[in-house]
């Protein structure tokens, strides 16, 4: 519509907007309306104001408004005394309390004010008349559209742009050139060894002993008594210098004792267990979350983020929710001094599914 | 002491035999005095002693035997005459006396109904009957006992307990002990106003589907780390403000959801109003 005003001249604008009003009166030869388009009402008679009406009222809303600005400079003013006031110390946290509260008061009425005070004047006091602005074609006239042109022409000749092709094409090349070194320091964001091959293993191993979080101290197997639950690192974990957490977060065991007959267990993991302690991912199989939640007599082990069951006397089958695969267990046994030890690495990766995991 | 009692033992024989031969001007009449004084004053202790002892076994006795009658009365139609347990309720042998204090101390036994577990309700008995009853339940078989005072004092190191409950306890307690939700309808009560007592009771003998936390996991110095961090958290008001419950995203997201978008809807009608 804007295209067609903005090509024809004013006068031709007037004929298509008659033309257009034509439409809604009945063709000739029929008698029912074309189209059923709602004629435009207009604007509904103005409704004055209190404020427009009555001067003391008006009086009053100025007053309102200005004691709102008031108010807003008292609490800029009261956040900073409640600062100075009421200090953080670093040995009470309970001080945090206070100078929070006091600091929100302040700046929340030194905001408000100014934003309630500004648009309660522009709604009760500043003029209220309705007004229409018509929308006007926004094409530009042919002069100035020539002369344009003219200057873009100019400025190639002057500058040489398309003639000094040496320049331009070595300019656009540098150009180009310019995000390389974003691209290899975001690059270098990624791990530096192959993500894959540090998702796929974990700190333990054969031998490793199992021991508590988060002192570090083994675990004997005499110590984990039936309904015990254990929260179990590899040993070694806890002196790491580096990557302590990386580590954690795929190495972090549970470690429960069910009575023996109350476990089944596959045939092809008869080992895997001893004397009914079962070791077991804390990593879900979902998105990662800690799967801790423990029910010493239905064996249920619940994940807290999207409630994903496992069963821990059927290998962690999952019993309901969105995890898609049993937790890994840890192959585990005793050593000679009757420490809980690993007997290999899990067997398959801990964790949520990714993208390179072979299923 | 013991020895003492055994010398005059063997002197009691001669002694005053002598003394009423030579009378009382015999040169050993000062020792035989000597000896029949100390005679009856060990004999007089020793019969006090073993009579105060046997006033405590008589006691004891006496506690098992009531806690029995209430046993019978109240637990047995479950748990069985003899606490070995029935189709109803698991066997107590072996439970011990601290179980017996957690499960009928908090009200949660006598069960008032079956379901998802058992709740905390009134308590339905003194604590004399209560300890009566565990005296009984410790008798059947060794198990865990009422830890001293000073393992539930609660003056423990807080920062340490404070770590051991978010590894070993957060994730069903929640990281503030308000509790939280478990599968098929039971849950993991929050733990605001427990005594230490049945704190430390719940981690020794792992009530219901509660995992058990022996001393072995967490030393009885641990535990009271973790009473104390707890008691810490009850009594230190949250630093950042109101903690509606401390129950995380459920309770602030329906506060923000109800308060906050309703705040800016009215905000918005306001704006856009006519002015009277």
């Amino acid at each position: 519509m804007a295209e067609e005003h903005g090509a024809t001249s004013g006068e031709t604008a007037g004929k298509a907007v008659a033309q257009q009003q034509d439409h809604t009166a009945p063709a000739p030869a029929i008698a029912v309306v074309r189209t059923d388009r709602i004629p435009n009402p207009g604007f509904p008679p103005e409704r004055l104001r209190v404020t427009d009406l009555d001067p003391k009222k008006e009086k009053q809303a100025e007053r309102t408004i200005s004691a709102l600005f008031f108010l807003s400079i008292i609490g800029s003013v009261l956040a900073v005394v409640a600062y100075i006031v009421f200090p953080i110390d670093e040995l009470d946290p309970s001080t945090i309390r206070l100078n929070n509260m006091f600091l929100g008061i302040g700046i929340t009425l030194g905001l408000l004010g100014v934003g309630i005070g500004a648009v309660h004047w522009s709604k009760a006091l500043m003029h209220g008349h309705e007004q229409v602005e018509q929308r006007h074609p926004t094409r530009g006239s042919d002069e100035s559209r020539e002369r344009s042109v003219e200057i873009f022409r100019e400025a190639n000749a002057e500058s040489g742009f398309t003639r000094r092709t040496l320049v331009r094409n070595s300019l656009i090349g540098a150009v180009v050139a310019t995000p390389i070194p974003a691209i290899a320091l975001f690059r270098d964001l990624a791990p530096a060894e192959d993500p894959v091959a540090l998702l796929k293993h974990t700190m333990w191993d054969t031998g490793v002993r199992l021991a508590r979080d988060p002192s570090g101290t083994p675990i004997k197997a005499s110590e984990v008594t039936i309904g015990s639950a254990f929260h179990v690192i590899p040993e070694g974990l806890a002196e790491l210098e580096s990557h302590r957490l990386e580590e954690k977060a795929k190495a972090a065991v549970l470690l429960m004792r069910l009575p023996v007959d109350e476990l089944n267990e596959r045939e092809d993991r008869a080992g895997w267990s001893y004397d009914g302690i079962v070791a077991y991912s804390k990593i879900c199989t979902h998105v990662g979350c800690p799967v801790a939640l423990y029910e010493q007599q239905t064996h249920n082990l619940l994940c807290p983020c999207h409630q994903s069951q496992f069963d821990v006397a059927n290998h962690c089958a999952v019993i309901f929710g969105p995890a898609a695969r049993p937790l890994p267990q840890l192959p585990i046994t005793v050593d000679e001094e009757g420490y809980l030890v690993a007997k290999s690495d899990f067997t398959e990766p801990v964790g949520p599914s990714f993208w390179e995991r072979a299923l | 002491m013991n020895r003492r009692i055994e010398t005059h033992d063997t002197m009691a024989s001669t002694s005053p035999a002598s003394a009423r031969r030579v009378g009382r001007r015999h040169p050993l009449a000062t020792t035989a005095l000597l000896v029949v004084g100390l005679l009856a004053t060990g004999g007089a202790y020793a019969l006090a002693t073993t009579t105060a002892t046997a006033e405590t076994t008589a006691a004891s006795a006496q506690l098992i035997d009531e806690g029995g009658k209430l046993f019978a009365a109240n637990c047995a139609t479950c748990h069985g005459m003899n606490g070995q347990g029935t189709a109803a309720g698991p066997s107590l042998i072996g439970a011990g006396a601290l179980a017996v204090d957690f499960q009928v101390g908090t009200g949660r036994m006598p069960l008032s109904a079956s379901g998802p577990q058992a709740e905390k309700k009134p308590v339905q008995f003194t604590q004399d009957q209560v300890d009566a009853m565990a005296a009984w339940v410790a008798d059947l078989a060794p198990g865990p006992a009422v830890p001293p005072d000073r393992f539930i004092a609660g003056d423990g190191d807080a920062a340490n307990g404070a770590e051991l409950f978010r590894i070993n306890c957060a994730m069903c307690h929640n990281v503030a002990g308000a509790g939280g939700a478990l599968t098929q309808g039971k849950w993991a009560p929050g733990l605001a106003g427990v005594d230490p007592v049945h704190i430390y009771g719940a981690m020794v003998t792992g009530p219901q589907n509660m995992p058990v936390f022996s001393d072995l996991n967490l030393t009885p110095e641990e535990k009271n780390d973790i009473i104390t961090y707890l008691l810490y958290v009850q009594e230190n008001p949250s630093v950042g403000g109101w903690d509606l419950g401390s129950l995380g995203p459920v309770s602030e997201g329906l506060f923000i959801w109800i308060f906050g978008l309703g705040a800016l809807v009215g905000v918005t009608i306001w704006l856009t109003a006519k002015s009277n």
